[in-house]
């Protein structure tokens, strides 16, 4: 169905247009179909061992406060928030707690680890008090926020009580709710959209409370105009500061500091963040679940999961509790209907590859499960670069990923800096349009974890 | 005037003028160098590998004239460089042993079998940011020769899937001890020739399930070599190389070790 | 190591493979950017065929297969993968073939081909690496190496000449224009419609594939299409072909032939269109490429006008290709998040 269609019956003073069109980008095929129309079903509980990760979020990792043996109730806290930037871990089920070891996330590195054998997986066992957020205070909101573990469930995973606590010189005047979902095949924030209109209204209305911020926008691509319609009318008894800004759709429009600039104009300075240009984004999954946490007392346990690709025989949209196994998600969808040697966590663009089902599990920053079967499966190659410039087109950060893999080939870290690979925001647009099929976003993170190391040994160096 | 003339003389008075420029500008904006500096750099062996922790031999001579460094930081050189230099300079300095490198880790392709099938840069580095790196055990040899390709004297070679040094070409320069991800090569001195082939921090059983040939913690070894020469690391044996282990005591050290990790070499 | 479970759900597991994001594609590839550059070139070899004859079709042929050839036994020789699968010797070859007159003997055409894949290519290091565009290091090797074959051209008619009689020349209009005008300071023929029209047909004599304007810009709107070229590169060199040009004839009509005239002839749709655009050699950013197409065609218009050669593209061109990193290096973009001066007000 084509936006256009929809505009003439929209109450338009609601709907606004972006200021700015975003630089570079692609436009990989949407894939939506595959799972769009799959409500939200619950996971229910076939699965026995959960999974729990301490480091699910952006910091340091939790520290367990439960040992082998306890007993765990579903929304008990089971691991507390170690430092500045941390964030509180709570059980999704009410069992005992059958090990702690140390296991590989879904990113490749190693952190403790809870696992609880359930018992009982959907009556709550502890909640927190509710709180009327109309007439709580922000320091309320934010302790309760921290309270329960909720982090940003974009993808990267950053504490969002920290988030919502800017210095006292960094004022926020624009809250902006991301439900652009722009990467392919995914739809968990689309279907969210559709069914938990209001608790995302009531999330994002909660944030500017907090932030004492003037305007929300929802931004919501185009290529999802039920969702679009669906939130406007949620927001019909909001106040004149609330819009919701449909975008053209374009990967990567969800980007935060490219939605930042298409909204606003405004370009998050290099280093800096987005508060340094008075705006904060959200996915409208964490708006939700501040909701649910300030409102209901419910720590962030579930999330919504799209399981989904060509492989997959039955793609569906899933309410999964953290820690359970991909082997039991991709059983619910019927498992694979066409060989598949591609595991991915997340959507196709920025997912990381996974070496096993069956210990992979959820965490609160998994977006997508995605199977893609063996004839849609790009390799790369280790082919020379031809200076064909469309990775210079592309890129949203407007770098030269062309130069620069030269450059990272040729390991000139120094050369590269200068060049500002700390810049990428690693989207893989570069990739996705080089014809020589180069690990152009390899090559940046490589880039970028040397350049950080050799600061690191500069910075210890200097300390001797 | 014909033209050969004119030729002639325009080359001619070109060329002399420049050379009488060159000339002046090399008397004008000559660098005061201390002599002796060259005359150390000439002593040292030149493979400019920045083993002795400066930027290549130059720097080093100029270090050791101008920043009074010691004369026996030298790797490739070893004893016959120090006794060089010290005849020169009238100091006398203690030269260190000969290091060679050594790759901890026996876990090759038939022993440590990998996870995945890994698509991407052939280098350790780079491979070992993609999940983790594609082998079963964490702690291993990877085996895409970034330590091979750094060595400035071949001495690595990455045999079926895992790095090997070969002691008789290396030179002691560090190199790949800086660039190994997984932080598994060791500088050792050259004479010492028992070695735990292992770098595995995880216990035996977890061990046993992703390599064949790790070691499993069951510190056998740590009770029988002489002098605490090898000690139990949380569950991992590591030989203290200040120590030497006599040939016969090695040779039971390697048939006793059920790891099958200890080797001479 | 993750704990064993024996309550979970467990499922059959094939050995995945693991790799850095992104895991989708565009689809694009060297093979199929290549494979487009031939289609376009396909009009151009029509037309080549229809003026040309066999002649045309002897030199493509030897060209390409010499060229390939070529590229395989270099990869060979240098112990490196063999890379003719990627189609670009095959370009390299029609392209050549394209610059060459149409009686020049084939086992010069070889030599050509020989040079530019080995050594203005693969001597470099293969595709991706040359700095020149090779197919016009092999044509200017040939210029410079056999003069007098690279510049005999077949019989063609002299258009209505302004001394009233018709005349038969072996020479290009370009050339007629040069030796006419230092021979007797005169021009040799009337710049009228129906001779613009027969130029951009392809009725003159030319390189074989240079003649046919309308082919050219057939294939180079193709090459639009499908995204291989910008249009910054062809508009900015024939802009600023016709923009000098106008500023010369405007100043002195009789000693300089009309902008539209030099547009047409010589190599200069060719260049500007398959040449000047071949992206290993041009700069990355569209910036770049519009200071690439000016300097283009900036030292064509000087080299036809005061060079010594009637025909300034492969120059111009080859010149240009020697400053691209340069250009690359000055038209970077304003890296987002770096201002330059104030920051963005609230």
């Amino acid at each position: 169905m084509s936006w256009k269609m929809h505009k003439e019956n929209m109450n338009s003073t609601r709907i606004i247009k972006p200021v700015k069109k975003i630089p570079g980008s692609v436009h990989p095929p949407y894939k939506k179909e595959l799972a769009r129309n799959a409500p939200i079903k619950n996971v229910s509980s076939m699965e026995a061992h959960f999974h729990i990760s301490m480091s699910q979020h952006l910091g340091a990792p939790a520290k367990p406060i439960v040992k082998k043996g306890d007993t765990v109730l579903r929304g008990q806290k089971i691991g507390e928030a170690s430092g500045f930037i941390s964030a509180n871990v709570h059980s999704p089920v009410t069992g005992k707690v059958i090990d702690i070891n140390e296991e590989q996330t879904l990113s490749g590195a190693y952190a403790s680890s809870i696992i609880v054998e359930a018992s009982d997986s959907e009556k709550w066992g502890v909640l927190m008090p509710e709180l009327d957020w109309e007439s709580a205070s922000p320091q309320q909101i934010i302790t309760r926020v921290a309270d329960g573990g909720i982090t940003g469930m974009g993808g990267a995973g950053f504490p969002t009580h920290v988030k919502l606590s800017p210095p006292k010189e960094k004022a926020i005047d624009t809250v902006i709710i991301n439900g652009a979902e722009c990467e392919p095949y995914l739809t968990a924030d689309f279907r969210l959209m559709l069914e938990e209109p209001e608790n995302i209204k009531n999330g994002a209305l909660i944030i500017r409370k907090t932030l004492n911020a003037k305007r929300v926008i929802i931004a919501i691509e185009d290529n999802k105009p039920e969702a679009i319609r669906v939130m406007e009318e949620a927001l019909k008894n909001c106040d004149e500061n609330v819009f919701i800004a449909v975008l053209p759709t374009a990967y990567p429009h969800g980007a935060e500091k490219q939605l930042i600039y298409a909204l606003t104009g405004r370009e998050v300075p290099s280093g800096g963040l987005p508060m340094d240009v008075g705006a904060l984004v959200e996915n409208v999954g964490t708006a939700a679940a501040i909701f649910n946490a300030v409102a209901k007392g419910i720590p962030l346990v579930e999330r919504i999961v799209t399981v989904t690709g060509e492989a997959v025989a039955i793609p569906l949209n899933l309410r999964v509790k953290i820690g359970t196994s991909f082997a039991a998600l991709l059983n619910v969808c019927g498992g694979t209907k066409s060989k598949s040697t591609k595991l991915i966590a997340g959507g196709p663009m920025m997912g990381i590859t996974q070496t096993s089902i069956n210990s992979s599990y959820t965490t609160k920053t998994t977006s997508g499960l995605l199977l893609l079967p063996d004839n849609m499966i790009s390799t790369y190659s280790s082919d020379p670069c031809i200076s064909c410039g469309r990775c210079v087109e592309a890129c949203p950060m407007h770098l030269m990923p062309c130069e620069l893999s030269i450059l990272l080939e040729a390991e000139d870290i120094t050369g590269a800096e200068a060049l500002n690979v700390l810049d990428c925001i690693e989207c893989g647009c570069c990739a996705y349009s080089c014809p020589s099929h180069r690990p152009l976003v390899q090559h940046m993170r490589a880039g970028k974890a040397a350049i950080m190391l050799k600061r690191k040994q500069q910075k210890n160096t200097e300390k001797k | 005037m014909s033209i050969i003339e004119t030729t002639v003389i325009v080359f001619g008075t070109t060329g002399i003028a420049c050379g009488a420029l060159l000339a002046i500008a090399s008397r004008v904006f000559a660098i005061k160098e201390d002599p002796r500096i060259g005359k150390v750099c000439e002593l040292l062996p030149g493979a400019n590998c920045g083993g002795c922790g400066y930027a290549g031999c130059a720097d080093y001579a100029k270090a050791i004239i101008m920043n009074d460094a010691p004369i026996n930081l030298c790797t490739v050189g070893g004893a016959e460089t120090v006794k060089k230099l010290s005849t020169f300079l009238g100091k006398t300095a203690e030269a260190a042993e000969r290091k060679v490198a050594i790759v901890l880790c026996r876990g090759d392709e038939a022993n440590a079998p990998k996870n995945s099938i890994y698509n991407g840069i052939v280098d350790c580095s780079a491979a070992n940011l993609v999940s983790g790196g594609n082998k079963k055990c964490r702690y291993g040899c990877l085996g895409y020769g970034s330590c091979a390709r750094v060595c400035p004297t071949g001495a690595i070679e990455i045999k079926d899937g895992i790095a090997v040094v070969h002691p008789e070409l290396c030179i002691g320069c560090g190199a790949c001890v800086k660039v190994c991800p997984r932080k598994i090569i060791k500088l050792i001195p050259a004479s010492r020739k028992l070695h735990v082939f292992c770098s595995s921090l995880d216990k035996g059983p977890a061990v046993k399930k992703v390599c064949k040939v790790g070691c499993i913690g069951c510190s056998l070894c740590s009770k029988l070599a002489p002098d605490n020469a090898i000690v139990m690391s949380g569950a991992l044996a590591v030989v203290d190389y200040s120590k030497n282990i006599d040939d016969e005591k090695a040779t039971i050290l390697e048939q006793k070790c059920p790891g099958k990790c200890i080797r001479k070499t | 190591m993750n704990g064993s479970d024996n309550r979970s759900v467990q499922t059959e597991e094939p050995i995945f493979i693991i790799s850095s994001s992104p895991h989708i594609h565009s689809g694009s590839s060297i093979t199929g950017i290549m494979a487009d550059v031939i289609l376009a070139m396909i009009p151009a070899f029509l037309t080549s065929l229809w003026f040309f004859r066999w002649n045309a079709l002897r030199l493509v042929l030897v060209c390409v297969i010499s060229c390939v050839l070529s590229e395989f036994i270099a990869r060979k020789i240098m112990r490196r993968n063999n890379t003719i699968q990627d189609l670009s010797a095959v370009v390299t070859g029609i392209l050549l073939a394209f610059n060459l007159p149409p009686d020049l003997p084939s086992w010069m055409a070889a030599l050509g081909s020989f040079f530019a894949i080995v050594i203005a290519k693969q001597l470099f290091g293969g595709i991706g690496y040359n700095p020149f565009n090779p197919a016009l290091i092999g044509r200017v090797f040939l210029l410079i190496s056999f003069p007098v074959q690279m510049t005999t051209w077949s019989r063609w008619t002299i258009p209505t000449p302004l001394t009233g009689t018709d005349a038969v020349t072996t020479a290009t209009p370009l050339g007629l224009v040069k030796t006419s005008l230092s021979a007797s300071g005169n021009i040799p023929f009337v710049f009228d419609t129906t001779t613009a029209w027969n130029f951009f047909i392809g009725i003159k004599n030319g390189c074989i594939g240079e003649v046919s304007a309308l082919a050219i810009i057939i294939g180079g709107i193709y090459l639009l299409y499908r995204k291989c070229i910008c249009w910054h590169i062809p508009l900015s060199f024939l802009g600023t072909i016709y923009l000098f040009t106008l500023i010369l004839y405007k100043t002195d009509p009789s000693s300089n032939m009309p902008p539209l005239f030099h547009i047409l002839t010589g190599g200069a749709m060719l260049g500007a269109w398959f040449m000047a655009t071949d992206m290993v050699t041009s700069p990355v950013t569209k910036k770049g490429m519009i200071v690439f197409g000016c300097g283009c065609g900036l030292l064509t218009v000087i080299i036809r006008k005061w060079g010594g050669y009637p025909e300034g593209v492969s120059f111009a061109i080859l010149l240009m290709n020697a400053i691209t990193p340069l250009i690359n290096r000055f038209t970077r973009p304003r890296v987002f998040g770096h201002y330059k001066g104030k920051r963005i007000e609230l």
